[in-house]
């Protein structure tokens, strides 16, 4: 009977989706969907399998009626690897180690410059279009990683939640286009990329750096890490000096 | 292999651990990564099984993004009437910072490098 089938089925629904292996098996098979047309489409940045996956999720999600907290717990334990997987960064940055030493004033030049415009484009451009003071100064440290740019946000009086949005909306416009724009701008030395990747884009930017090029990869990964730690201290600054 | 999950692990906590401690404005993880970096720098080589776990770690960087970015399909409402102007500053400013920042640092290290040999 198609009416027992359904019910049974219902039932089988009901048992997987409380369990968190579901979340975690969809997260992975999304994911990899997103990873084989990447590889098809050449790497192109602009098939970005984050992107892939987010999108193919949130449309499971809202078919379903699955709220965000349910997938989590079982997405919980890829999100978890998260940190591990920025301290293992110290492997890549160590082989390329000489290089980092070589250019270390360049670098210094770079982050200040990157730190400096990523700010103050987002939020001049914000302020343009006649965005809200609360979005406008959400959206300043939206180059930096997730954690501490809700720690910046919060210090200047924006919405940290809203500032979280925008980092991860950087992070993968940055892993799609940005590839596009330096090589329309002819930066070619893959450190200059990386580093350009990481600063801009962050963590997003760095994975994308990582997969095209080791040397990208540890620069990427160095950038992340200073940006955040100069924005952190650069930006609550400039802004107590632009409201007096 | 074990041992070195452990210590990466260990890493993190002690990152964690002192960015508690001291306020400092970076993530845990970060200063995790810059203890790592200075052991490895004390050690002065990559024990091979490090090498194979954080190889596996970050093979699939991008994966570990995926949860994070569903979180926030989700809460786009927050963007409200700013939807336009958030959406036309992030990316105009995220594009414009990559070339920038990535011009600025191979117009200085094409200049630091005169006179070396390129060695690609």
């Amino acid at each position: 009977m198609p009416g027992d089938l359904q019910t049974e089925l219902q039932g089988v629904w009901v048992y997987l989706s409380a369990s968190p292996l579901l979340h975690l098996t969809l997260t992975l098979a999304a994911y990899q969907a997103g990873m084989w047309l990447y590889r098809r489409a050449g790497m192109n940045p602009l098939v970005n399998p984050v992107l892939f996956a987010v999108v193919v999720l949130v449309g499971i999600l809202m078919a379903t009626g699955t709220s965000y907290e349910t997938y989590f717990e079982g997405a919980q334990f890829v999100h978890f690897l998260l940190g591990p997987a920025t301290v293992a960064l110290a492997i890549p940055l160590y082989r390329q180690f000489h290089r980092v030493r070589e250019s270390a004033l360049a670098i210094a030049v770079s982050l200040l410059v990157g730190s400096t415009f990523a700010a103050i484009s987002a939020m001049g451009i914000a302020w343009a279009l006649g965005a809200g003071e609360e979005t406008i100064l959400s959206i300043g440290p939206k180059s930096v990683t997730a954690a501490v740019a809700m720690g910046i946000s919060e210090r200047l009086g924006g919405l940290p939640s809203l500032t979280a949005v925008l980092v991860i909306a950087t992070g993968i416009l940055g892993a799609a286009l940005g590839p596009l724009a330096l090589n329309l701008a002819g930066v070619k030395d893959w450190a200059s990329r990386g580093f350009a990747m990481g600063t801009g884009a962050h963590g997003i930017g760095t994975a994308r750096a990582l997969q095209v090029n080791e040397i990208a990869g540890a620069f990427a990964g160095l950038a992340m890490g200073l940006n955040a730690l100069a924005t952190a201290i650069l930006l609550p600054l400039a802004w107590a000096f632009f409201q007096r | 292999m074990l041992n070195y999950l452990t210590l990466i692990f260990l890493c993190q906590l002690i990152g964690e651990a002192f960015v508690a401690a001291t306020g400092l404005p970076v993530p845990g993880p970060v200063v995790g990564m810059a203890l790592l970096f200075a052991g490895l720098v004390f050690k002065g080589a990559i024990p091979k099984d490090l090498d194979t776990v954080s190889g596996a770690l970050l093979a699939n960087l991008s994966l570990l993004f995926v949860p994070a970015g569903t979180g926030i399909m989700v809460h786009l409402a927050l963007l409200g009437s700013d939807g336009v102007a958030v959406s036309v500053a992030l990316i105009v400013s995220t594009v414009a910072t990559i070339a920038v920042t990535g011009l600025v640092m191979q117009a200085l290290t094409a200049r630091q490098r005169k006179g070396e040999s390129d060695a690609g």
